[in-house]
């Protein structure tokens, strides 16, 4: 198919370095005010830099529209609908966004005196409280500063809570469906992972579950799962999974990335879980912006509470008719410690818990219907035509936030890859699915469209894969090559990995 | 109330009627009875926008900010000026609202910048491989460990009490699950002591670490210390403040495998502590074995420059088990932020701004050790924090001073047992001269009151 | 990309692995189908010279840009050469799988394994099950 460049094409990447001039500049600093002295005076000149690190030299007016120009290379949620299986691309509230630039949120230094941080220590304690609640687990730290965080928390506090009762496990359980992170986790954490198979209605196997638990007796230390899981099914058996895993002498860790199916309709802490990650940037409405910032708040239980990372958020009963204060207590001394600087990622916090207050409980709750209805309701509309034939879901049952299909007839019949689908929608205005993930499936595609979607963007989007498909049945090669309008097109990942150019050189 | 949902009565019906249920509750029956909750969550029900401002608002006026004390506290993140084009720019939905970029023909902009950022911090730090960046600063540390142990397959990390005492006390948390040992060398006369240090240092050590300017403000000589390092075929690991490297020799100049740091200083709020970015730069020896997203320049079929995720085979959603680390978030949002002030900086106002620190840091460490009850804790160089000693209750005076509308530094005691007398400040731009000297000054009869024992 | 072809004089290994014994001494690498499956390779990371190899175990990696493969040893033994010309041109893996693209010579230690691996018949017709 041979197309015009569009202008966007024409307009070939140069970078900022690649637009600097010796001479120009942007920033007006203040002046030093005080006497100057030789630097050589102030620092050993061993110790100094010889030349000026080779940043762009660029004026203002330029820099603003080198990043505008860049930022149109980008699709993004607020243009349209992006349905990236497990990663909850809801609407992002404007007002978040305000009430985090607020001075005293915005300019509070981490370091200040909890005497004088005490609106933000009970914004804090208050997002605690409410997390709290929604997982069904009594206490909660805030400190994990993204799920994959969140998960190695959670394996540290496994660790110490057995090493607190002297014992040394070095097994975890995961289902082959996991994500990527929960093995990874594992091994940084020190122990083992030993895989789980999963049925055929995408739970846990629970006859290969009690012979793994068995095989290693004694050994398994944890149970990570994600349920609903990444197939998008809720695991039946999980008050099942739960005691097998309680008798083991294991822990059960949820992976809360899929929280947002179940908000007041179900909690990890009821269906028997010790330890949950929530991510804020997924159920909780936090900008994703490009790869973070998130957060991965832990909630845990009682038996887990001793070990939950310092320093943890408290409220101390006011006396003599002082009201509540809060206060960072550093007095743990079972916690496992650290896992990064300061209080964690405040700013999150504060999007988040202005996300909970605007909708509230009962607003959580409307949004997972919403979320579970939008997903049923594509896969329902995905189900016809030859989206059906050639798309068929993986596991035929109701889903609940998501679903996956497989290409597998697709590729079989019409030569055409996940991958081409998935480029081929960017021709349409849509960010596709998320593809060749969950592992167990062939040519997957998981679609979470959440609650935030219309109906006439879902109709849209399934008219799209049906368009494609119709297409597919006389011209192949459409999609083969695609995308063909977008900034660029389909890219050398091989080139980009064979020789890798990560910097650009600076003459 | 608003839920940030579209569908109408009609519209649910007309969904349920395709889906084939009659109701929402039908599709969640595939939860078992007794796990579903039954009741409504115990939390307020949802409220208005304009109720829910006023309410956050409320409790944000409950914290004494930067723009409310005027703020010498450092200790690892800066009340540093951040331009306004740094705010316009990083909000704008393009940068703000999409995920990861999984795919580059429509990730391009993300993909480009950090490209830049990656350029920009290989040239700041003097070495050649950048990721796309870090949770923050402590955990990138402790992701330097991780990577040493693959590196060096030692178990052995020896650590300089200079090191950000939060960057310390996450490796050892990391290192419980890892299983390494975490050895930790003193300091003396404001710098890491470099005999005890050799010392320490030993054929199982995996990797030293070093801060600089450390945590008491001293820039050290990361070559001289690092020669430990190099002769026991030990990875040098160097953890560095970005502000300071217009004026202070790179670590990859000084023989660092990683440098890595905390990037809040560049282009990114206080924020209480986060979000921010740490960044993690290495040898070329250490690509395959680096954490994080690192973006990439390739091209597309008919040869157009682009940019993508290179490397992924490094990484949790392929490696698994084996990946060189668990993380996926490269806080790109944040990086951008870095980028876009070291670009408004520029080469000369970069140099300028490091410049100035030193100027305003020697000149604030003169005036305070000229007051009485101040004394220096230590004279070695400093760039842009230093710490003193002062003859009174150092909680006492930061309240005492605080009555005067200023932060006066960060009490030492909170993290160095052996300096309870210390106070520990910090210069950025914002800190102007009149400010230094009202600081000087509200020190001075702070202590002299804590002498007297006058009332608060 | 070369058509799919598998020598007679090799010996094959059930994970897709080809050895080439001359003597007490062998040169592995992995045949077209596993390079096929695998898609371009991008990396090769091969085992010190001097290590020692397990039959049925992982000796090596190979990488393509979404996958990681662990190359499964054939046969038993010591590695006395890596491939060095694959760090910089990891396309011969494809180019030329028993060719240009060997991975390691092995000094075998049990050079009896030989039997138990199968012939190029066996191995299309394990291909084609």
């Amino acid at each position: 198919m041979a197309l015009t460049e569009t202008p966007m094409q024409a307009e070939k990447a140069r970078t900022i370095f690649e637009k600097s001039k010796a001479g120009r500049r942007a920033a007006a600093l203040p002046d030093v005010e005080v006497p100057e002295k030789p630097l050589a005076e102030l620092i050993p000149e061993k110790l100094l830099r010889s030349e000026a690190p080779r940043l762009p030299e660029i004026a203002e007016p330029e820099i603003v529209r080198h990043y505008n120009r860049l930022s149109r290379r980008n699709f993004d949620l607020d243009t349209g609908l992006y349905p990236l299986g497990s990663c909850t691309m809801k609407h992002n509230p404007r007002l978040n966004e305000r009430v985090a630039a607020l001075p005293g949120h915005a300019r509070l230094h981490p370091a200040q005196d909890p005497r004088r941080a005490q609106g933000a220590l009970e914004l804090m304690w208050l997002l605690q409280e409410s997390l709290s609640e929604i997982c069904g687990l009594p206490h909660v730290s805030l400190q994990p500063s993204a799920g994959s965080h969140g998960e190695l928390a959670g394996l540290l506090l496994t660790r110490a809570y057995h090493a607190d009762r002297g014992e040394q496990r070095t097994k975890v359980l995961a289902p082959d469906t996991s994500h990527g992170t929960n093995p990874a986790s594992v091994t940084m954490a020190g122990y083992e992972v030993v895989k789980v198979a999963t049925n055929e209605r995408g739970g846990v196997e629970m006859d290969d579950l009690r012979a793994k638990l068995a095989d290693n007796e004694g050994e398994v230390a944890c149970l990570m799962l994600t349920n609903p899981n990444t197939l998008g099914v809720f695991d039946e058996n999980i008050a099942e999974i739960a005691s097998l895993i309680h008798e083991a002498g294991g822990t059960l860790y949820y992976d809360g990335a899929n929280l947002n199916a179940v908000m007041g309709h179900s909690r990890p802490g009821d269906m028997g879980f010790d330890i949950v990650h929530v991510n804020l940037h997924k159920s909780f409405s936090q900008p994703h912006g490009g790869g973070g910032p998130g957060a991965g708040p832990i909630a845990v239980s009682d038996r887990i509470e001793p070990y939950l990372p310092k320093p943890q958020v408290v409220r101390r009963e006011g006396s003599n008719g002082h009201g509540p204060s809060f206060d960072l207590d550093f007095e743990r001394p079972k916690s496992i410690g650290r896992l990064r600087g300061f209080q964690g990622n405040f700013g999150v916090f504060v999007r988040s818990y202005a996300y909970i207050l605007s909708l509230g409980g009962d607003g959580l709750e409307e949004a997972s219907e919403t979320a579970v209805l939008n997903a049923n309701y594509l896969k329902a509309r995905l189900a016809e035509g030859r989206a059906g034939e050639r798309l068929p879901i993986a596991f035929d049952r109701h889903c609940m936030h998501e679903f996956v299909l497989s290409g597998k007839p697709m590729k079989r019949e019409l030569g055409l890859a996940t991958l081409d689908l998935a480029k081929r929608l960017l021709d349409f205005g849509f960010h596709p699915p998320t593809v060749y993930f969950p592992l167990l499936v062939d040519e997957a595609l998981m679609v979470e469209p959440t609650e935030t979607e219309t109906k006439e963007s879902l109709d849209a989007f399934a008219e799209a894969v049906e368009k494609i498909l119709a297409e597919a049945e006389d011209h192949p090669d459409l999609a083969k090559n695609a995308p063909y309008t977008t900034p660029v097109r389909r890219l050398d990942e091989v080139k980009a990995t064979r020789q890798p150019v990560v910097r650009q050189q600076l003459g | 109330m608003t839920r940030y949902t579209s569908a109408t009565p009609d519209d649910r019906q007309e969904m349920l009627d395709a889906i084939g249920v009659s109701s929402v509750d039908e599709l969640f029956e595939q939860i078992p009875e007794p796990l579903r909750l039954g009741r409504p969550l115990a939390l307020p029900d949802g409220t208005s926008e304009a109720e829910v401002y006023e309410r956050l608002a409320g409790l944000a006026s409950r914290n004494a900010d930067a723009e409310e004390q005027v703020c010498f506290v450092g200790a690892g993140m800066y009340d540093h000026y951040v331009p306004a084009i740094v705010d316009a720019i990083t909000s704008r939905s393009e940068f703000l609202t999409p995920y990861t970029p999984y795919q580059p023909e429509i990730s391009q902009g993300g993909l480009q910048v950090m490209f830049e950022f990656q350029t920009a911090m290989s040239e700041l730090t003097g070495l050649p491989v950048s990721n796309a960046g870090l949770y923050e600063g402590p955990s990138s540390v402790a992701s330097a460990g991780y990577l040493a142990m693959g590196a060096t397959k030692r178990k052995r990390f020896v650590v300089s009490r200079g090191v950000h005492p939060h960057s310390r006390e996450t490796l050892r948390t990391y290192s419980v699950g890892y299983g390494a040992e975490v050895v930790e060398v003193g300091l003396e006369g404001g710098l890491t002591d470099a005999v005890a240090l050799a010392e320490a240092v030993d054929g199982e050590t995996a990797a030293v670490f070093l801060q600089s300017p450390n945590f008491l403000g001293g820039v050290e000589d990361v070559e001289a210390l690092g020669s430990a390092a190099k002769e026991h075929g030990a990875l040098l690991v160097v953890a560095c403040d970005p502000m300071t490297l217009g004026v202070l020799k790179p670590p990859g100049e000084c023989g660092a495998d990683i440098a890595l740091g905390e990037g809040q200083p560049l282009g990114n709020r206080l924020d209480f502590g986060g979000p921010s970015f740490g960044f993690f730069c290495a040898t070329e020896a250490q690509i395959r074995r680096m954490p994080g997203r690192i973006a990439g320049e390739t091209e597309d079929l008919d040869g157009r420059r682009g940019f993508v995720l290179a490397l992924q085979t490094r990484e949790q959603h392929i490696r698994r088990e084996k990946a060189t680390n668990n993380i996926c978030t490269a806080q790109a949002l944040n990086a951008l932020g870095a980028m876009v002030h070291l670009a408004w900086l520029g080469r000369q106002g970069f140099r300028e701004l490091g410049e100035l620190l030193l100027q305003r840091t020697a000149y604030a460490r003169e005036r305070l050790a000229a007051v009485d009850g101040v004394e220096l804790l230590h004279d070695a160089p400093v760039a842009r924090e230093f710490a003193v000693r002062l003859e009174a209750p150092v909680e006492k005076v930061l309240d005492r001073v605080a009555e005067r509308g200023i932060a006066a530094g960060y009490p030492l005691g909170r993290e160095y047992p052996e300096f309870e007398d210390g106070l520990l400040i910090a210069i950025t731009e914002r800190r102007t001269k009149a400010q230094i000297d009202e600081l000087a000054e509200a020190l001075g009869a702070a202590i002299a009151a804590e002498r007297e024992g006058v009332a608060v | 990309m070369s058509d799919a072809t598998y020598p007679e004089d090799l010996r094959y290994h059930e994970e897709h692995d080809w050895a080439r014994i001359e003597g007490e001494q062998a040169t592995f690498g992995i045949t077209w189908y596993a390079q096929d499956s695998l898609g371009e390779v991008v990396f090769f990371d091969p085992p010190e010279v001097g290590a020692t190899i397990q039959k049925d175990s992982s000796y090596a990696e190979v990488e393509s840009v979404k996958a990681v493969s662990d190359v499964i040893a054939p046969m038993s033994g010591e590695v006395v050469e890596v491939n060095e010309a694959l760090v910089d041109a990891p396309e011969r893996v494809n180019e030329d799988p028993y060719g240009e693209g060997w991975l390691v010579k092995v000094r075998l230690s049990h050079p009896e394994e030989s039997a138990a691996l199968l012939g190029v018949e066996e191995y299309r017709k394990l291909l084609d099950s």
